[in-house]
């Protein structure tokens, strides 16, 4: 029952529009510090549009791809028609100002500080404020998911909450909460220093509020990612879910223990104790555990659904499995890419491995074959799903569809590989320029130059993206029917209150961040003398 | 079961979720707080009050350390945003009849004769500060000395002022200009250089570096050569030491020659 496709639709569009130019500067980057591109002779550009690189693809696009299919999913879930839909277009329009507010300063070289803030650098005090709007903007979403659910529970006493329900308000308190420490960053540390009331910043403790956001914001942009794996791919190629109740348990541990985790990135910062080092990368190792439950779960039924095909033998199933299906092909691509970039992941959470590579080309490797690579295919995965049920219009043209997916996931893997690699050898990251001519860096030119290659790959498909769904609203008109998810093996009928609520696992939740990061901050906000100059960007 | 018996121990999943969580917190801080601390044998703690705080990341007193002496002085200039702010007619005026002492060598319009820095339209932070360097001895030179240490806070700023007013003139032997060399646009990044132009123009400009277009090409030479030697020292925290001493002297002759080539009217105008 999608009753409030426009909504849903601005969302989408928004999301994708901005994700094109984000697309399109982000191949520049990648050709501009490349071999084969000649240097620009003006570092600053290149940060200029780093910044609306990492703004754009952090803040503003997943956000609004969560906030979009979070609002599909309460209304088709719940069959409830959406709550607060005026709510729901101020936080929309809340997203567009704050974006628009953030990217003015940054293409005028006032803010080009990076996505991550890198205080003691302090840009035009509009980034700041637009990029809180943005957030808050987000936060009505999260109340609004709350509230839906709320009513509905008030109708169906006693009721399974539908899991694509069940995970998306899980994801939307993830959020929440994890917005809390970029929150606090800006509020009391960066915003009263670009709005000129002080002219030192604790750099040290911004850092450590920011990693409170850093890690488990990753975990936020991987929500519609898992939410599609379980409740959308098993129904497009049909098969069922193995278990309704695993699936619930990983989103809870997702939860508890993506946020007090983020200190991993701070391995190399001095002022973090050693033993809160530890805890934090031990509890990084944990978030594994939800991982490899959902790639053990949805395998399962994968197989279901290949069985049901007639597929036989130990592996012989994998070959009736409908490989012509976008949505099969979209999730193995996916899986691919996730393994590749989780065991990386295990790799920076190691404190010792950390060492070789940490701040090298081999962490923008990672993180762009998890999001860019494992989670934004799965995007594109909901975007195709969707579209139908939101145009009332068919997407014709399955074999663009497969030839994108392809592309996208050919030319991840053409960019990210070779960046590991040089990562290795020991190329610096957020450089402008390098210049290839010396013995030093010269064999790393070939890598480099594959990777921008890689990057033009990824554009190419991402326009290719956005012309299917423009064609999309254009073509012959369907009734796509009702918009439903996967059904269980077993269908839960009751499910314990435990799996059925969020409290208990939100309360751990918190209660972990104060364990986890409640003295480091204390320790940092009440030691003297921590403070350095702030660095204004485009200051005279 | 209702939402008001989840948190309690009747409830298994509550006593299942909350134990394993809090023995997980439990054992990792045993291992990162006192197990590991006490791992390393080239720390030693005096006990294990001493490892945990360590661990926590308190901030200690370390033993032992002893300040490295300082033979000279150090540039000790505080600039805040109201130390040049906005000058008065006045100021500049009172500048301006300072400065016939400087015009000797500077020039009665601020370009020079002698090999001595174009001041005409120099930004007031750079003679600032180099203005109190002098005087305080963080910066020595044999003419130059003499003429600052008497200066008081006021005539240093009032001359910075006066200089920064006067326009930008060419120099007084204009040369044909020349192509950017590497070392000014790109640096090189493999020895630690930053480009020239990111912070004396031609790229970008930062607070408290001087724009070097026009300026005499054997006076910037030499001041290479005596940041590379140390002999001048009045760059805080080493920043013209450490890229000097990494340059070749082709890099030096290169970069001197390609700004004193350079019209200075192309200096992006900052005020």
């Amino acid at each position: 029952m999608l009753v409030n496709r426009k909504l849903i639709l601005a969302h989408f569009w928004l999301a994708f529009a901005v994700f094109g130019i984000a697309l399109t500067l982000g191949a520049w980057q990648m050709f501009i510090r490349s071999p084969i591109g000649t240097w620009l002779s003006n570092p600053e550009l290149y940060y200029r549009s780093l910044t609306a690189h990492g703004t754009v693809m952090g803040y503003v696009f997943p956000t609004l791809v969560a906030m979009g299919f979070g609002y599909a999913i309460s209304e088709s879930a719940l069959e409830q028609r959406l709550i607060g839909v005026r709510w729901a277009w101020t936080g929309f329009w809340l997203i567009v100002i704050g974006s628009v507010m953030a990217v003015i300063p940054i293409a005028l070289g006032r803010a080009s500080v990076l996505y991550t803030f890198y205080p003691p650098l302090i840009g035009n005090l509009f980034y700041y404020l637009g990029v809180v709007l943005v957030v808050v903007g987000s936060w009505i979403w999260v109340a609004l998911m709350s509230i839906n659910l709320r009513v509905w529970r008030k109708a169906h006493p006693g009721a399974a909450v539908p899991l694509a329900m069940f995970a998306n308000v899980a994801g939307s308190y993830l959020w929440a909460w994890t917005a809390v420490g970029a929150a606090l960053e800006l509020l009391l540390q960066i915003i009263p220093v670009a709005a000129g009331l002080k002219n030192t910043i604790d750099a040290g403790l911004a850092r450590v509020f920011f990693s409170w956001t850093l890690h488990a914001i990753v975990y936020f942009w991987l929500m519609p990612t898992y939410i599609a794996y379980y409740t959308i791919v098993p129904r497009a190629i049909g098969g069922r879910v193995y278990s309704d109740t695993m699936a619930r348990i990983s989103f809870i541990l997702f939860l508890v223990v993506a946020m007090p985790i983020g200190m991993h990135h701070t391995f190399a910062d001095p002022q973090v104790g050693a033993g809160f080092k530890f805890i934090h990368s031990a509890f990084t190792a944990l978030v594994a555990l939800p991982t490899l439950l959902t790639v053990f779960t949805i395998c399962a039924s994968v197989e279901i659904a290949a069985r049901l095909r007639g597929g036989r033998g130990l592996f012989g199933w994998i070959g009736a499995l409908p490989w012509d299906n976008p949505m099969m092909l979209a999730l193995a691509f996916s899986f691919i890419m996730l393994g590749f970039g989780g065991a990386g992941g295990l790799i920076n959470m190691s404190y010792q491995l950390d060492a070789s590579i940490h701040n090298t080309q081999w962490i923008t490797g990672h993180f762009h074959l998890i999001f860019g690579g494992a989670i934004v295919i799965m995007y594109f995965a909901i975007a195709y799903d969707l579209w139908p049920h939101l145009t009332g219009r068919e997407l014709i043209d399955i074999r663009l569809i497969r030839t994108q997916l392809w592309l996208w996931f050919i030319g991840m893997i053409v960019t990210t590989f070779p960046w590991h690699w040089v990562g290795i050898l020991g190329m610096p990251r957020r450089m402008a320029y390098f210049d290839f001519g010396d013995p030093a860096i010269a064999p790393q030119a070939l890598s480099v130059t594959f990777s921008a290659i890689g990057g033009f790959v990824l554009l190419a498909s991402g326009i290719m993206f956005i012309v299917i769904l423009a064609r999309g609203m254009r073509a012959p008109q369907i009734d796509a029917g009702a918009y439903r998810f996967a059904l269980a093996v077993h269908q839960p009928t009751t499910v314990p209150v435990a799996l059925n609520t969020h409290a208990l696992w939100v309360a751990l939740m918190i209660a972990l961040t104060i364990t986890n990061y409640g003295y480091p901050i204390l320790n940092l906000a009440t030691t003297a003398g921590t403070s350095v100059p702030a660095v204004y960007v485009g200051a005279q | 079961m209702s939402t008001r018996d989840l948190f309690t121990f009747s409830n298994r999943h509550f006593t299942i979720g909350v134990g394993i969580t809090a023995a997980i917190l439990v054992v990792t801080a045993i291992a990162g707080f006192v197990v590991l601390p006490f791992a390393q044998p080239w720390v030693r703690f005096a006990n294990v009050w001493d490892a945990i705080c360590s661990a926590a990341g308190v901030a200690q007193r370390a033993a032992n350390v002893t300040t490295p002496d300082q033979p000279k002085r150090l540039s000790e200039v505080v600039l805040t945003s109201r130390t040049l702010s906005r000058p008065s007619q006045e100021a500049i005026g009172r500048g301006a009849t300072l400065a016939q002492r400087c015009a000797i060598c500077h020039g009665p319009t601020g370009i020079s004769r002698a090999d001595s820095p174009n001041l005409a339209g120099q930004y007031a932070a750079v003679i600032y500060k180099e203005l109190h360097d002098f005087r305080s001895g963080a910066r020595a030179n044999a003419v130059m000395s003499p003429f600052a240490v008497n200066l008081t806070d006021e005539e240093i700023a009032d001359l910075s002022n006066y200089y920064a007013y006067l326009p930008r003139l060419p120099a007084y032997h204009p040369t044909p200009q020349l192509p950017k060399p590497n070392i000014v646009i790109y640096g090189a990044p493999m020895r630690g250089i930053a480009p020239c132009g990111s912070c004396h123009g031609s790229l970008d400009n930062k607070t408290g570096s001087p724009w070097l277009e026009g300026q005499s090409e054997a006076y910037m030479k030499a001041q290479l050569q005596a940041f590379a030697s140390s002999e001048r020292r009045n760059d805080i925290s080493q920043q013209m030491r450490n890229i000097a001493r990494a340059m070749t002297s082709q890099e030096i002759e290169a970069a001197a020659a390609y700004y004193a080539s350079q019209p200075p009217d192309i200096v992006k105008a900052v005020d």
